[in-house]
């Protein structure tokens, strides 16, 4: 409805009628949660994956005081990476996601389960420095991805434990309670990465997942002058979508489910909205992605003393 | 009432032992080599793949563009040799410095037990080169090997060329998470022995050395390379290790994958696989593979460089190159190629090779056989053994009623004396024979007009063969033993076959299922009824001497290069000479093995053959 620095004809609505649809979506500002939870040489491309939805979200807008950054291993400085200083998505080296300036919040020893929970919870201890911290609020819209190995109903986190799906909906049920999102876009590229969403029960939950119970995530280019995979193909595809994502774009989540059919993805993706109460079609890409500021301008004064009904 | 506490069921059991223990011992024999001849069938065999994560496929980019380079710096090599009369320690200390390596050398010297028929002289001394290359971001724990061996004469030139350039290309990459260590051995296996001791600040076998000046972490995994000509038509692997010890077979499986990757021809036991596994000409051959195999890991003595890092827990390999009448040569660019590859991929490890195989056959280099295939073939021969102590078990304990024999309770104490008195005298033999050949070499060669190998190896047949006129006369000057007391020595000489073969098996499969072969049966049909003469002869045939022969011809035979009759014998002595200086120089088990363990159980079984 509402559309940054462009012209529009006088809308015949009222403008408090306006106002309302100006908060349709709900939300007043985006976070992300982006974790790798894999270490060592051979698994490159779950770090690369997160590096290319964190380049995604930055593109579009989220800042990163806004973006959590968990990487279990660092691949970019690895004595193995003959291109010392880069994460690369693509063979032949098109896209260093590693960029310029990324800011990783959490590295290393420090993604583990324990503090991937209680980066959600908001559980930590006082010592903990901002950028570490998910300081959401009942209108913030976020974004979680996951990545690295996983089975049916647990994720592996740093070869070493584990994440049920059951602790996993737990914790989004104390976000909702503790009222620490609005509305939570659930992304998840493992192998049977759709047990991880199965149950879920808090409301505004949306999850996609690179692959079905029984089935295998598989990877994407192979680069020989590096050595290994580079990329997940779920990733990789779904960075080729978000690449044609610009902050202005109405793309909404019907898209986003298309991306990697079977044919590209050999697995089958899922997504699950039962939860979700909007209709995921007019529910927007950058709702989620991109931090979109939103900018309307009339020329009659708005009373705010009175509630503006949103209308949905 | 349970199977073996009912009387009723449990005489039967026993009744159904001791009537048909017999037909089952041959059965269990026919059946125990069938098994073994069968491991070599494909369909019975599995594909190798790799088990290591880390490795993963051959996923890199092998770029070494300078064989032509490494094949004149072989030359220079070459030349340098011959001017200097061995080792030429300056100019490879120039040269890897040039390359930019971190150069040091070791000496070493190594007084022999016996001149052998290779180093004409008491005193072996020599000078190890080695230059590390750093890793250029990783701290200094881990560590790859490449050696190369310095030999006399023309051989390996190509080896050290092929590692000096391979060291100039390394050094250029910035990829490498481990040191790399090149490494220049002289005197082979000695020079590689001193090296490694020094390395892990370790002395077992008395030798002198140098301490090294530089190091370069723990060594995860080592390639020595052998090669002397500047184009090969195959590469052939050699796994066989000290004592039989193999690598985990990972590293060979990366071999085979580069192989197949760059299209190089690769071998192992020197012949190259076939693909029609079902034709009478095509499961012999994957025999004749396999038998090399076990013939080599039996011998117990490292059949390359690499043979005496898999002490270290190091997985080693050695790489030849063969030039054979071939129309595809392979040349230079291409091996350094493989071997860019295989230390690419060995540099993407972050734990020791563990995930596969430590004890396995292989018929071909895409097959192989695990532990849990070819034990049961040694099983079926130890079952033998136990089969018949419990025969022998039974008649002990239930007395025949037409016994003439003196009452029970006469029975113990000569028993035990006549059961110590065969293994006192069997041992003591067997410590001669282990010691006497190399003390007494000096007098044997002022007496006699041979050399000191000769005299070694002479002196050992004959402490062997004297042994054979020893023990079956001792009994009379003691005492009169019981009708029955063979029985026990039997019993016991049985069990501890049993034991004997059980943990050798284990160790060495090798070694104990051939010495299984030949000694079960002497042990299970041995008894002073059967007829003297013939089972003399037999015994004598399957002592450990005689299938040391026999294999050395069947050994020949396999590589395609049989021999006559005296040159066998000569080869003979020569493996026995070299089986002695192995366990002297390296710490060999087989010889001791032998001499003091399996000699003395076949002397207890000859002593029950002549037992009055």
């Amino acid at each position: 409805m509402s559309l940054t620095g462009s012209t529009r004809r006088f809308s015949p609505l009222v403008p408090q009628e306006n106002a309302g649809q100006f908060f349709s979506s709900g939300h007043t500002n985006n976070w992300a949660v982006l974790v790798c939870t894999s270490r060592f040489w051979f698994n490159y491309r779950h770090v690369a994956n997160t590096l290319s939805v964190y380049r995604s979200v930055k593109r579009l807008g989220i800042p990163d005081s806004h973006i959590v950054l968990m990487l279990a291993d660092d691949m970019a400085c690895n004595h193995r990476n003959p291109k010392p200083a880069t994460v690369f998505s693509h063979k032949n080296m098109e896209l260093n996601v590693y960029g310029d300036d990324v800011e990783v919040d959490y590295r290393g020893y420090e993604v583990t389960v324990e503090n991937f929970l209680r980066v959600l919870t908001g559980r930590l201890p006082p010592s903990t420095p901002r950028s570490k911290r998910l300081l959401s609020d009942d209108r913030s819209n976020i974004l979680i991805y996951l990545t690295g190995h996983g089975g049916n109903g647990f994720l592996k986190f740093q070869d070493s434990e584990e994440i049920s799906n059951v602790e996993l909906a737990d914790a989004f049920e104390q976000m909702w309670q503790k009222r620490r999102y609005n509305e939570l876009l659930f992304i998840i590229d493992t192998c049977q990465g759709a047990s991880m969403y199965e149950r879920f029960y808090s409301p505004n939950l949306m999850a996609l997942a690179s692959s079905q119970v029984g089935e295998d995530s598989l990877s994407h280019q192979p680069d020989l002058a590096i050595g290994v995979h580079l990329m997940d193909r779920y990733t990789f595809y779904l960075l080729e979508f978000l690449e044609d994502i610009h902050p202005s774009s109405k793309a909404n989540m019907n898209d986003l489910f298309k991306v990697c059919p079977k044919s590209q993805c050999v697995s089958t993706p899922g997504h699950r909205t039962d939860l979700f109460l909007r209709d995921p079609g007019s529910a927007l890409i950058t709702d989620f992605f991109g931090s979109v500021r939103k900018v309307e301008i009339t020329m009659e004064t708005i009373n705010l003393t009175e509630p503006i009904h949103s209308f949905r | 009432m349970g199977l073996l506490s009912d009387p009723n069921r449990r005489r039967a059991l026993i009744s159904l032992l001791t009537r048909l223990n017999a037909p089952i011992c041959v059965v269990c024999y026919m059946a125990g080599v069938a098994w073994f001849m069968g491991l070599a069938f494909e369909p019975f065999t599995l594909r190798t793949y790799m088990s290591e994560n880390a490795m993963g496929s051959t996923m890199v980019e092998e770029r070494f563009p300078a064989g032509e380079r490494a094949l004149g710096t072989g030359r220079e090599f070459s030349a340098h040799k011959k001017k200097a009369g061995g080792m030429p320690v300056d100019w490879l200390v120039k040269t890897m410095q040039s390359r930019g390596l971190e150069v040091f050398t070791q000496r070493f010297s190594r007084r022999l037990p016996f001149p052998d028929e290779d180093k004409e002289r008491y005193m072996v001394k020599g000078t190890n080169v080695y230059g590390i290359l750093r890793a250029p971001r990783a701290p200094r724990t881990e560590a790859l090997v490449l050696s190369a061996p310095c030999s006399p004469g023309d051989d390996n030139n190509q080896a050290v060329g092929v590692l000096l350039g391979l060291a100039q290309y390394f050094r250029n990459q910035v990829f490498w998470a481990k040191d790399i260590i090149f490494l220049v051995n002289e005197h082979d296996l000695i020079g590689m022995q001193a090296w490694l001791e020094g390395y892990h600040h370790t002395n077992t076998t008395g030798m002198d050395w140098s301490p090294l000046q530089g190091r370069g972490g723990s060594i995860q995994a080592a390639l020595s390379l052998e090669l002397s000509s500047d184009v090969v038509t195959s590469l052939d692997l050699v796994l066989e290790g000290l004592n039989g010890q193999l690598p985990n077979l990972d590293l060979a499986n990366l071999f085979y994958a580069f192989c197949q990757k760059i299209g190089v021809l690769c071998t192992t036991q020197g012949k190259l696989q076939r693909n029609d596994w079902d034709s009478v000409s095509g499961y012999s051959h994957a025999v004749q593979t396999m038998m090399l195999m076990v013939m080599k890991q039996a011998s117990g003595r490292p059949w390359g460089d690499h043979g005496l890092f898999l002490r270290y827990h190091i997985e080693a390999a050695t790489i030849k190159g063969i030039n054979s009448f071939r129309q595809y040569k392979t040349d230079a660019t291409t091996i350094g190629r493989l071997l860019e590859g295989m230390y690419r991929k060995l540099n993407n490890l972050l734990e020791r090779l563990h995930q596969s195989y430590f004890f396995y056959l292989m018929p071909s280099l895409s097959h192989f056989v695990s532990i849990g295939y070819y034990m049961p073939a040694f099983g079926l021969l130890a079952l033998i053994l136990l089969l018949r102590a419990l025969d022998l078990w039974i008649q002990l304990a239930t007395p025949p009623t037409f016994n003439l024999n003196p009452p029970p309770s006469q029975m113990s104490s000569p028993g035990v004396l006549s059961v110590l008195t065969p293994l006192v005298i069997s041992h003591l033999t067997g410590v001669a024979l282990y010691t006497l050949p190399i003390h007494f070499q000096e007098i044997a060669v002022e007496h006699f007009p041979v050399s000191e190998t000769e005299a070694v190896v002479l002196t050992a047949i004959a402490v062997y063969t004297a042994g054979l006129a020893l023990p079956h006369n001792t009994h009379r000057g003691l005492f009169v033993p019981p009708f029955n007391g063979w029985k026990v020595l039997k019993l016991v000489a049985v069990l501890y076959l049993a034991v004997l073969l059980g943990c050798t098996a284990l160790i060495n499969f090798s070694l104990g299922f051939i010495l299984a072969l030949t000694l079960v049966p002497v042990a299970a049909f041995v008894t002073p009824d059967v007829p003297k003469a013939l089972s003399a002869f037999i015994m004598v045939i399957l002592s450990p001497a005689c299938t040391l022969l026999f294999s050395v011809f069947l050994f020949q035979e396999l590589q395609e290069m049989p021999v006559s009759f005296l040159d066998g014998w000569m080869l003979y002595l020569s493996v026995i000479s070299q089986g002695i200086l192995d366990h002297a120089l390296y710490g060999s088990l087989v010889y001791p093995l032998v001499a003091l363990l399996v000699y003395p159980c076949w002397l207890l079984f000859w002593n029950i053959l002549f037992w009055k």
